[in-house]
C-alpha cells in the first residue's frame, strides 16, 4: 500500500434507502456499535432512485468512494426497486472503469433494518477498501488530476 | 441538471432563508459532538438565516422555539440537526406545519442514529460529520418545494392472515367493532398451536376448553368471513385500499352453503364423518404429530372450526366409496378445483405464527433415532385426554409409563453452535415445568429431571408457579445435556450432562427425554410477509415498525402484526399483541380516509421524449404513455405511485421529478458534501 498524503481523509458518500439500510444505520446506533466517521449518507425512498448521474456526479465533485446500500433482494419495499439498481452498478463501474477510476471505489450493498452490527462493518470494510486506494484521482485536494475538474 | 424546475411550481419561490435547530438530546449528542462549534459553523452556511441549539429540541418547549424563530426571522425552512428522521420526521413536520410553513418544507440531520452513537469516542470526528450533515440538509432544505398529502378513502374491511389464537383474537375483536374481517387459514380449522396443547401454564386451565368456545365464536360471527384451506397469493395496492387475491384450495367437500348455490337443496357437508370409516387410505395424523391415524377424507379433531371433512389429494385414490357413504347429502366432489377470490381490505394483520425447529438436526440427542426421545408438542398430544392415548404418557418403544423422565431445556434455542437458534424461544421453561407437574400429578412416583440453563419464569405468577414445580419434587439440574445414548434393548436412555452447580459430570438413565425444542419462523411466514413487503429479523421473525413504541405496526403502512411470527411470546403476551394489532388496524377504518406521503413521481413534459423506458420499470404500473399536444409523453397514475423513484433513476432525459427526493435537490445534496457548500 502506497502512503497516502499527509491530512487526507477519505470523503466517502453514501446513498442509502429509507426502509432497509437506513434502518439499519439507525439501529447500529441504538446499539452503539461503533465505526468510522467518514461517510455521510444520503437517504432515499429505494436505491431504484439512484441516478447513475449522481454517482458520477460525486466522482466528479471529488468523492474516494461511492456507498449505495439497499434492502436484500426479495426484500425491497419497492418489490424490486435493489434489483434495478445493482444492475445499473455493472454500467456505472464499467464507466468508472473507462475513465481511470478502480471500480472498487463505487460499491453497492444489501443491509436489512435488523442489521445494525453488519452496516458497521460494511462502513469499515469500505473505509479501508478507500484507505488502501488512496485519495481519488479526481480528489479536489490531493488528487493527481484535481486540475482536470 | 440543476435549474430543473419542479412541474408544479409556476411563480419563481422566494429566496430560502432555513432555519437550524440543534438538539443536545440531553448527552446523548452533545456528549460527542460540539453543540457549539456546530453550531457556529451553520451561521456561516448559505441560505442560512436562524441557528439555535435546544437540550430536547422534541420536547414542547423545543417545538415552541422552531415556531417562534419562523415566525420572527421569516424562515422558509427548517432543519432540525438530531435523531434519526425514521424517529422524529413526523414530530418535526408538525412542528413547521405549526410554525405556518408546508410540513415538507422540513429537513432532518440524523446526527444521533449515525453520528454521535456511533464516534462516541472520537469528537473531532464526529463533530466534522455533524457540521457535513446540517450543510447537507440545509442544501437540500432550500430547494424543498410545498406539498400536499392525499387522502383516499378506506375500505371498511380487514383481513387477518392465520387463524391461531392470535388470528381469531384479533379477527374477532375487528369483527366486535363492527369491521367485516377476512380471516384467511391455510390449514383446515382454525385454533393453530393452541389447540394442541394440554394444560397451560402457570393456571393449569384446559387448553382446549378456553380455546374452543373463541373457536365457536370466530365460526359464527357474522362479520367474520372464514376461509379454511385458504392462502394469500397476491397483494397490490396500498393501506386503506389492499386488493388480495386469496387461494382457496379445494377440499372436494362442498359446505351446506356451497351445496345450496349449486342446487343440492338440504345437502352439503354436516361433519356426520360417514365418510371417513370407508376410506380405504391410512396416513399419519399431522394434529396429533402424526402418533393417530387419519384417513385420506379426514377432520384433524372433533372440534375443528369448520366441521368439515377434508381431502388429502396427495394420498386420495378417488375410488369414489366417500362420495357413496356420503349419499343424498352429495357433499363430495372429486373433481373440484381451487378457486382463486379477491377481495379488497383497508387493512391487514399477519399472525402466521411458528413452527418447531428440526431437533433431530441437533444429532447428539438421537431425536427421530431413538423411540423414546420426544418432542415437547408430542408430549403434549400424548399427555392430553382428547389425545392418541387417551391421556395416558406411554413410552413409545414398548408403550410402558415412564418413571424416570428428562426434559432438556434449550434444546435448539440460545445455541450459536450454528445448528441451533441464539435465541430465546421464551415459553419452553414454563411448559417444561408444566410437563413436569403433569407427570407427578398422573404418574405416582414419577420423577422428572430438568436439564436447564436459567429458568426463566418471568411471568406474571410464573416465578411462583417454579417453585411451586421445585416442591412437589422435580429435579432440576443446571447444565447441558451433551449426549444421549439409547441401550439396544430396554430402549433406556443414558443421559451425559454437567451438572455446574457441583461441578461433575453425571450420567442418569431414564425412560425418556422430552426436547423442549426451539421454535421458528414458518415457511409459510416469509412467503407472506414478502407479498406485503414487511421485513423480518436475521431470525426470520417478522420486524415490528419500532420494538418499543409501535410493537405491532411494520415498516408498510396498513399492515399490522401479532402473535409468535413477530417473535417468540406465551398466550397472554400472544393474545395481548393480538388485541393491540387490532386496534391499530381498526382505527385508519374508522377514521375512514388516510393521508399518503407525496412522494409521488411527475413528469416534466418539456423534457419527456416518450420513450417509455419508465413505464416498464415501474413495478406498479402507474406509468403510461399518452398523447398530448401531438406528442408522446409519459403520465403518472399518482394513486398507484409509491415513490419509490426507481423511474426517476432511469430517465435518460432527466424529464421525471420525484416529489421530495427530486434530482435537483439530491444533486444538491451530493454538492453540498463535496464542494463543501458551494452551490
Amino acid at each position: 500500500m502506497a502512503e497516502n498524503p499527509e491530512g487526507w481523509q477519505p470523503r466517502i458518500l453514501a446513498i442509502i434507502c429509507n426502509w432497509c439500510s437506513y434502518a439499519g444505520a439507525d439501529l447500529a446506533g441504538g446499539a452503539r456499535i461503533q465505526y468510522p466517521p467518514d461517510v455521510r449518507a444520503i437517504r432515499v425512498m429505494c436505491t431504484g432512485r439512484v441516478d447513475p448521474l449522481f454517482i458520477m456526479k460525486a466522482f466528479t465533485d471529488g468523492a474516494d468512494s461511492v456507498l449505495i446500500s439497499g434492502c436484500h433482494f426479495g426484500d425491497c419495499h419497492y418489490l424490486e426497486g435493489n434489483f434495478k439498481a445493482a444492475k445499473r452498478m455493472f454500467l456505472v463501474k464499467s464507466l468508472l472503469r473507462n475513465i481511470g477510476l478502480d471500480d472498487r471505489r463505487l460499491r453497492m450493498t444489501f443491509v436489512s433494518a435488523s442489521e445494525g452490527a453488519k452496516w458497521a462493518k460494511v462502513i469499515e470494510d469500505v473505509v479501508n477498501v478507500t484507505q488502501e486506494l488512496g485519495p481519488s484521482p479526481f480528489n479536489r485536494e490531493y488528487g493527481e488530476l484535481k486540475e482536470l475538474v | 441538471m440543476a435549474e430543473a424546475v419542479s412541474p408544479s411550481t409556476s411563480e419563481k419561490p422566494k429566496a430560502p432563508r432555513i432555519g437550524v435547530f440543534v438538539c443536545h438530546c440531553g448527552t446523548n449528542i452533545a456528549g460527542s459532538i460540539d453543540i457549539e462549534a456546530v453550531k457556529e459553523y451553520a451561521k456561516t452556511l448559505p441560505n442560512v438565516g436562524y441557528v439555535n441549539d435546544y437540550k430536547y429540541q422534541c420536547s414542547m418547549p423545543g417545538q415552541v422555539t422552531i415556531q417562534d424563530a419562523v415566525k420572527e426571522n421569516d424562515l422558509t425552512g427548517v432543519v432540525v440537526a438530531a435523531c434519526s428522521p425514521r424517529l422524529h420526521e413526523p414530530t418535526f413536520r408538525a412542528a413547521t406545519k405549526d410554525a405556518g410553513l408546508n410540513p415538507f418544507r422540513f429537513e432532518m440531520a440524523n446526527i444521533r442514529e449515525q453520528n454521535s452513537w456511533v464516534h462516541m469516542h472520537d469528537q473531532e470526528g464526529a463533530t466534522q460529520k455533524a457540521k457535513d450533515a446540517i450543510r447537507i440538509a440545509v442544501a437540500k432544505a432550500s430547494l424543498l418545494e410545498d406539498l400536499y398529502p392525499k387522502s383516499v378513502p378506506v375500505e371498511h374491511a380487514a383481513m387477518v392472515v392465520g387463524a391461531g389464537v392470535a388470528g381469531m383474537q384479533a379477527a374477532l375483536d375487528l369483527a366486535n367493532a363492527g369491521i367485516k374481517t377476512y380471516l384467511v387459514e391455510k390449514s383446515p380449522t382454525i385454533g393453530g398451536r393452541m389447540s394442541q396443547l394440554d394444560k397451560t401454564f402457570p393456571t393449569l386451565d384446559c387448553s382446549q376448553c378456553i380455546l374452543t368456545p373463541k373457536m365457536v365464536d370466530v365460526g359464527r360471527a357474522e362479520n367474520i368471513v372464514l376461509m379454511v384451506n385458504s392462502e394469500v397469493e397476491e397483494v397490490e395496492g396500498y393501506i386503506g385500499n389492499f386488493d388480495v387475491t386469496i387461494r382457496r384450495k379445494a377440499t372436494g367437500v362442498l359446505s351446506p352453503a356451497e351445496a345450496e348455490a349449486k342446487g343440492i337443496v338440504g345437502g352439503g357437508c354436516t361433519g356426520c364423518g360417514d365418510c371417513a370409516p370407508v376410506c380405504p387410505v391410512t396416513k399419519p395424523n399431522e394434529f396429533e404429530m402424526g402418533m393417530a391415524p387419519r384417513k385420506a377424507i379426514y377432520i384433524y379433531h372433533p372440534q375443528v372450526v369448520p366441521l368439515l371433512y377434508t381431502i388429502d389429494w396427495d394420498s386420495c385414490v378417488k375410488c369414489g366409496l366417500c362420495v357413496e357413504a356420503c349419499g343424498e347429502k352429495k357433499a363430495i366432489d372429486l373433481e373440484m378445483q381451487d378457486e382463486l377470490v379477491k377481495v379488497k381490505v383497508g387493512t391487514v394483520i399477519l399472525a402466521t405464527g411458528f413452527e418447531v425447529f428440526p431437533i433431530e438436526t441437533k444429532e447428539e440427542w438421537g431425536y427421530k433415532r431413538y423411540d423414546n426421545v420426544i418432542t415437547s408438542l408430542e408430549f403434549e398430544r400424548l399427555i392430553c385426554a382428547s389425545g392418541p392415548t387417551g391421556g395416558h404418557l406411554v413410552r413409545p418403544s414398548d408403550g410402558e409409563t415412564p418413571m424416570r423422565i428428562g426434559f432438556v431445556l434449550c434444546a435448539g434455542s440460545r445455541d450459536s453452535t450454528g445448528v441451533g437458534k441464539p435465541y430465546c424461544s421464551r415459553f419452553c421453561c414454563m411448559y417444561s415445568l408444566k410437563h413436569a407437574h403433569q407427570i407427578i400429578e398422573k404418574i405416582p412416583g414419577a420423577v422428572p429431571y430438568i436439564f436447564y440453563m436459567d429458568i426463566r419464569s418471568f411471568g406474571k405468577a410464573y416465578e411462583e408457579f417454579y417453585y411451586r414445580i421445585q416442591d412437589e419434587g422435580a429435579k432440576f439440574i443446571r447444565g447441558r445435556v451433551s449426549n444421549i445414548q439409547e441401550d439396544p434393548v430396554t430402549k433406556n436412555l443414558k443421559v451425559y450432562v454437567e451438572d455446574t452447580l457441583l461441578g461433575r459430570p453425571m450420567e442418569l438413565e431414564l425412560d425418556m427425554v422430552v426436547l423442549a425444542a426451539a421454535v421458528q419462523p414458518t415457511e409459510m411466514t416469509n412467503k407472506t410477509r414478502k407479498l406485503f413487503g414487511v421485513s423480518c429479523s436475521t431470525d426470520g421473525w417478522l420486524l415490528e415498525a419500532h420494538p418499543k413504541l409501535n410493537p405491532c405496526g411494520t415498516t408498510t403502512a396498513g399492515v399490522f402484526v401479532a402473535g409468535v411470527c413477530q417473535g417468540p411470546k406465551d398466550i397472554p403476551d400472544t393474545v395481548a399483541q393480538a388485541e393491540g394489532a387490532a386496534s391499530a388496524a381498526s382505527i385508519p377504518i374508522h377514521r375512514g380516509e388516510v393521508e399518503l406521503e407525496p412522494y409521488y413521481a411527475m413528469c416534466i413534459e418539456e423534457k419527456c421524449a416518450g420513450c417509455g423506458m419508465c413505464v416498464n420499470l415501474c413495478p406498479y404500473q402507474a406509468l403510461s404513455l399518452v398523447e398530448k399536444d401531438g406528442r408522446t409523453v409519459m403520465q403518472v397514475t399518482e394513486a398507484k405511485c409509491k415513490g419509490c423513484g426507481t423511474c426517476g433513476g432511469f430517465c435518460p432525459g432527466g424529464a421525471i421529478w420525484m416529489n421530495h427526493f427530486a434530482t435537483p435537490q439530491i444533486v444538491a445534496q451530493i454538492d453540498a458534501f463535496l464542494l463543501g457548500g458551494e452551490q
